[in-house]
């Protein structure tokens, strides 16, 4: 279980979180929604300790991680996998070195079952033969699943999806969302996606947590999530609702 | 007024933060290198990028500096009829400064360079960040092979470069301009020291730390995108070059 308590964060002058309070159940898919530049990404790297809040405690289980020494982080990290808005892969390796690299860093494999583990990974992934490829040669779509079989690649408890589907058609966006959710059958894990992308939302979240303002201010499984009335929170989800101005008058929705 | 002493403080706020930043990553760097893991394949891999590939530029800058050296002493002790002491002259320019720095900076502008555009890539692209949440420090990832392959490189490819420059000496000064092969020599052994050729490669290793440990933290600070990558990458030759130059004043000072 992952929880947030009263977190603060001001770049300068700007206050992004603001006591925020949030609890992530184990098991669970919990995507956080909100406005752009609401500080969803910064939330995320709180909870993994890439940014440290000003104030405020984030416990990972039963470790309070904002005070962690570097090397005692890093034992916490090796229960996250992350997968981010770019996916982040190591431009100078091929993509079987890319999902072997936290085996080899963190495993005690030999080079034959690291072999088999990255064929294995990228299979899981929908992606097979593509291991000695370079990432430059891979399409948006590839680099994410690529991404996510790395982030997956130490078998971790927790797996953070930074906006898993800007840039994709929509095409892509139902294979990401179809592959979280096959990712936390197969592997049992606690996801924590990040996304102002309302269909994947309501697809595979189990809880919908909203940002808004430095704080979330609802979190509640999508059908009650979509009942709610507080104002912001409608105006989110019926902006998504796309109209086009009526050309005659009538109304077109 | 307000606002001028305003802008003056800031100014002096940045540069203090830009110096305590540098410098808490330099001591970082210095403990990761003698902490495990220790990185053999990536050390290599860096001194083959630092060394093996920055030879042709080191041989063509040795090579012609001393000819150019020979050529103009030349003229200006023959007026005194000193002729033989061109041969001195080059190989003491070389070992002890021209050596060392022409090196350096060569190498700064090509390999210093390419550290700051690639980790700053590394950066505005979250790989940086990538390297973290898989939890392996970025700058014992980064910076440590980069830095232990410029401390070993540097030195080797000065001595590539002091020998070539007395060849290019000896070959402009003994072959087009007639200076007697054994006066060449014998200054040469009579004056240049041990001890000139061994400071100069001191010297080296110290440059080959600063200009990896500069392009590594001007691309490990890259902010904003593309144009920063260009900025940090700009910032990164101005910078390890001008340091070279100063350290290579206070070296100078103590060692010679």
């Amino acid at each position: 279980m992952i929880r947030l308590v009263d977190v603060e964060k001001s770049f300068g002058e700007q206050k992004v979180l603001n006591k925020l309070n949030l609890t992530i159940e184990d098991g669970k898919i919990t995507v956080i929604i909100g406005r752009s530049g609401e500080g969803k990404s910064v939330l995320l790297k709180h909870i993994i300790g890439l940014l440290k809040p000003d104030a405020g405690e984030i416990w990972v289980d039963n470790k309070e991680i904002t005070h962690l020494k570097p090397r005692a982080l890093n034992e916490v990290r090796k229960q996250f996998g992350m997968l981010f808005q770019e996916a982040a892969l190591f431009d100078s390796m091929t993509v079987g070195e890319n999902v072997a690299f936290p085996v080899r860093e963190h495993g005690n494999m030999g080079e034959k079952e690291i072999d088999k583990l990255v064929l294995t990974l990228l299979k899981e992934v929908g992606l097979e033969g593509i291991e000695d490829k370079m990432p430059s040669q891979l399409s948006g779509g590839m680099k994410k699943r690529v991404g996510l079989a790395r982030a997956l690649a130490l078998n971790p408890q927790i797996v953070l999806f930074d906006e898993p589907t800007t840039g994709l058609d929509p095409i892509m966006t139902e294979a990401i969302a179809d592959l979280i959710l096959e990712t936390r059958e197969k592997f049992g894990i606690t996801a924590v996606v990040i996304s102002h992308d309302l269909p994947l939302t309501f697809k595979i979240a189990d809880e919908i947590a909203m940002l808004y303002e430095g704080k979330v201010i609802h979190k509640a499984p999508p059908e009650e999530f979509s009942k709610t009335d507080i104002p912001i929170i409608q105006k989110f989800l019926n902006a998504q609702k796309l109209t086009r101005p009526p050309k005659n008058g009538g109304e077109v929705t | 007024m307000k606002n001028l002493l305003n802008a003056l403080g800031l100014g002096v706020m940045w540069i203090v933060s830009e110096m305590g930043r540098m410098m808490l990553l330099f001591l970082e760097s210095i403990i990761w290198t003698f902490r495990p893991p220790y990185r053999l394949f990536l050390i290599i891999k860096q001194m083959e990028f630092v060394g093996v590939k920055s030879t042709l530029v080191v041989i063509i800058t040795g090579l012609f500096t001393g000819g150019v050296l020979a050529l103009q002493t030349y003229y200006g002790f023959k007026m005194f009829s000193a002729e033989s002491l061109v041969g001195a002259t080059v190989g003491l320019s070389m070992t002890r400064e021209l050596g060392p720095v022409l090196t350096s900076l060569m190498v700064t502008g090509r390999a210093g360079s390419a550290m700051a555009a690639e980790i700053g890539t590394m950066r505005v692209t979250e790989q940086i960040d990538a390297l973290s949440v898989l939890a392996v420090n970025p700058v014992e990832y980064l910076f440590v092979p980069r830095v232990i392959a410029g401390v070993i490189m540097l030195p080797i490819l000065t001595a590539i470069s002091d020998f070539l420059g007395i060849l290019g000496g000896y070959f402009v000064g003994v072959v087009l301009l007639g200076i007697s092969s054994g006066a060449f020599i014998n200054k040469l052994i009579q004056y240049v020291d041990l001890s000139d050729l061994y400071n100069g490669l001191i010297k080296a290793a110290c440059f080959g730390l600063i200009l990896t440990f500069v392009g590594c933290y001007k691309g490990y600070t890259t902010y904003g995108g593309a144009e920063g990558v260009g900025r940090a990458t700009t910032q990164a030759v101005v910078m390890a070059s001008a340091m070279i130059l100063i350290a290579d004043y206070f070296l100078t000072a103590l060692m010679f």
